[in-house]
């Protein structure tokens, strides 16, 4: 039991590694000044991975709809500037609210049946908000989107500026919030039931682990967070559109995330920096087919095992291995 | 209304052809087939490259898009698709989303991204009506000829699951795998040909429903939430519920369509969620076989 515990406790702690990468990420605007706008990008699908990485990695659910969230935190942040207040951080607790709330309500369809089941509500709910922004054009701008969003300066001093290095840091700063309460979050005792369902939900149902209101709580929680990330874009972007209601964009998420390993935080980030520069060099050179080559990563990545992939010393071990 | 009803029925009866194949994989191999569409794409393509380039009639092209997308799916099978049966599911849905981005880019990059037409012959072009007042029913000849072919191959698969050898060795393996290849079934070579088949019948879905459907390269991600939905709701135990799933399916749709455009395909998506919160394995699950 005491070992227990302090395997947990010894988890949570923060290592000197983890700091020394955050302050350099938080400075990473400064430094790197010309590549605000991609670092800006970067921490904003690093945050939506992370998300994703509490519903799927940890907990096993197979959501194929994230991208609801995303957009319906957008939509809000998007809105909220426009007929509200401008201000940037009331406009993120309330798209925060908002997708929160969102995911509560989907919550209480994930939690029956199988795989497919979970997937077709998923999947089911992103294509339903995406048809809702598409016929309340009075409200969201339909298919031309949501434009002439103007955001005020975050706390009142710092202005957004055109090379971004106001938002990149703005995003930064709340990925690691954010990040810090996810990581806090699955180093609890709550984080090892998530993962004890996602092992085994039969067994877990069987030591007295309430499976229903568990799935339930991380499913809200997660959209919530991924709500974060989609009215950070908003926000940073001025804008908002159809397009991040879009099946690729959940696709896209979980790329990501597979990429950078589910099961371990730092994987959304570390996939997110990777994800997210790989787009930038190769749509330099095929802008229109870049799909292509992402479709084919994920052919190569999955019949060549991920947990390979994303560990090269293991690729010529095999034949000791098997 | 008898119209829209017939048009429903002529949609419904396609999206069965087009999502059958995916309902007997899944239901074989509890593998999560997303890149099903692109096969159906792969036939609607064949068809309309067959038409314009080549000359071929339109009847003819038929049995050649089954036969083409049958054999890709075929060779898909053996050296792709295979491997993955015993992976998690994730891995999966990962692999047929990165095949079906793949088929969307390359199809874009030879075809191009324009919607593709489809000339039919002038004996298909026609109209006919009956009745009159609110009970009309007018009847493309089009689609009355989807019905027809589709209703022939869905009494032709019923015959071959229920009557032939090869029906019951399938229904075997999708009861329970393991106990089919205990009893000396070859468990992979079914597998091999019905997903083939599958393919196939995809892809003869496809190049029948260019013309209602429409064709262009992002047509297996437009239509793979309507597959999903006739095997989700209509499980993958026999082949009614798939049937009368896309039935249902098409008849909403169409209905939705014209008497409430404004809400368009949400109803079909709320319709959803509610059946599988309330059946989660589908409508129409047979007892006994495993879920």
């Amino acid at each position: 039991m005491k070992h227990a515990l302090n395997l947990l406790v010894d988890k949570r702690r923060w290592r000197l590694v983890e700091f020394v990468l955050w302050l350099l990420a938080l400075a990473s605007p400064f430094l790197l000044s010309s590549h605000a706008l991609i670092i800006n990008e970067i921490a904003i699908v690093a945050l939506f991975a992370v998300s994703l990485d509490l519903v799927l990695g940890y907990t096993g659910i197979v959501s194929l709809g994230h991208a609801a969230f995303f957009g319906m935190g957008a939509y809000t942040a998007a809105l909220f500037a426009k007929l509200v207040t401008p201000d940037p951080l009331v406009g993120l607790a309330v798209a925060i609210a908002a997708s929160t709330a969102l995911g509560a309500l989907c919550s209480l369809t994930i939690i029956r049946g199988n795989d497919l089941t979970r997937l077709m509500v998923t999947l089911g709910a992103a294509l339903i908000l995406l048809e809702l922004a598409n016929k309340l054009d009075w409200l969201t701008g339909g298919a031309d989107g949501l434009q002439g969003v103007v955001m005020g300066p975050v706390l009142g001093r710092f202005e957004f500026d055109l090379y971004g290095r106001t938002s990149a840091s703005y995003s930064l700063c709340v990925l690691l919030i954010l990040f810090a309460l996810a990581r806090r979050l699955v180093n609890s005792p709550f984080g090892a039931t998530l993962k004890a369902i996602r092992d085994n939900r039969l067994r877990a149902m069987a030591i007295g682990i309430p499976v229903a209101s568990r799935l339930m709580v991380i499913y809200t929680v997660a959209a919530g967070m991924a709500g974060a990330a989609g009215a950070l874009l908003a926000q940073t972007s001025g804008f908002a559109s159809l397009d991040l209601f879009e099946f690729h964009r959940s696709a896209d998420v979980m790329l990501v995330l597979v990429v950078g390993g589910t099961g371990w935080l730092y994987g959304g980030v570390a996939g997110a920096i990777v994800f997210k520069l790989l787009e930038n060099f190769i749509s330099g050179i095929t802008p229109q087919y870049w799909i292509f080559w992402i479709g084919l990563f994920l052919v190569v990545l999955v019949t060549v095992g991920r947990e390979r992939l994303i560990r090269p010393w293991t690729w010529f071990s095999r034949g000791r291995r098997s | 209304m008898l119209t829209i009803l017939f048009d429903g029925v002529a949609y419904g009866m396609l999206l069965f052809i087009l999502a059958l194949g995916l309902a007997v994989t899944m239901g074989l191999m509890n593998f999560i087939n997303l890149a099903h569409g692109a096969f159906a794409m792969a036939g609607g393509y064949i068809t309309v490259l067959l038409m314009q380039e080549a000359g071929v009639p339109f009847l003819v092209c038929l049995p050649l898009a089954f036969l083409g997308s049958a054999l890709l799916g075929g060779v898909l099978e053996r050296t792709l698709y295979r491997p993955l049966y015993h992976k998690p599911h994730l891995d999966q849905v990962l692999f047929s989303i990165g095949l079906t981005f793949m088929a969307v880019a390359s199809v874009d990059y030879f075809v191009g991204s324009s919607q593709q037409l489809i000339q039919l012959p002038e004996w298909l072009k026609g109209r006919s009506e009956w009745g009159q007042g609110a009970w009309t029913l007018g009847m493309g000849h089009y689609r009355l000829f989807i019905i027809v072919v589709c209703a022939a191959l869905t009494v032709g698969l019923q015959y071959v699951l229920t009557r032939t050898r090869f029906g019951s060795r399938l229904r075997a393996s999708v009861d329970d795998q393991r106990v089919a290849a205990g009893l000396g079934i070859n468990v992979n070579l079914v597998f091999l040909s019905t997903f083939a088949v599958g393919s196939g019948l995809a892809g003869l879905g496809g190049a029948l429903g260019a013309e209602v459907l429409g064709l262009d390269p992002s047509f297996p991600l437009k239509f793979m939430i309507y597959f999903l939905i006739v095997v989700a709701v209509g499980g993958t135990s026999s082949i009614t519920g798939p049937l009368l799933a896309a039935l249902l399916l098409g008849v909403a749709d169409v209905a939705g369509k014209y008497y409430i455009p404004k809400l368009g395909a949400f109803i079909v998506y709320s319709v959803m969620i509610a059946i599988l919160i309330w059946r989660p394995q589908g409508l129409f699950v047979r007892r006994g076989g495993k879920s």
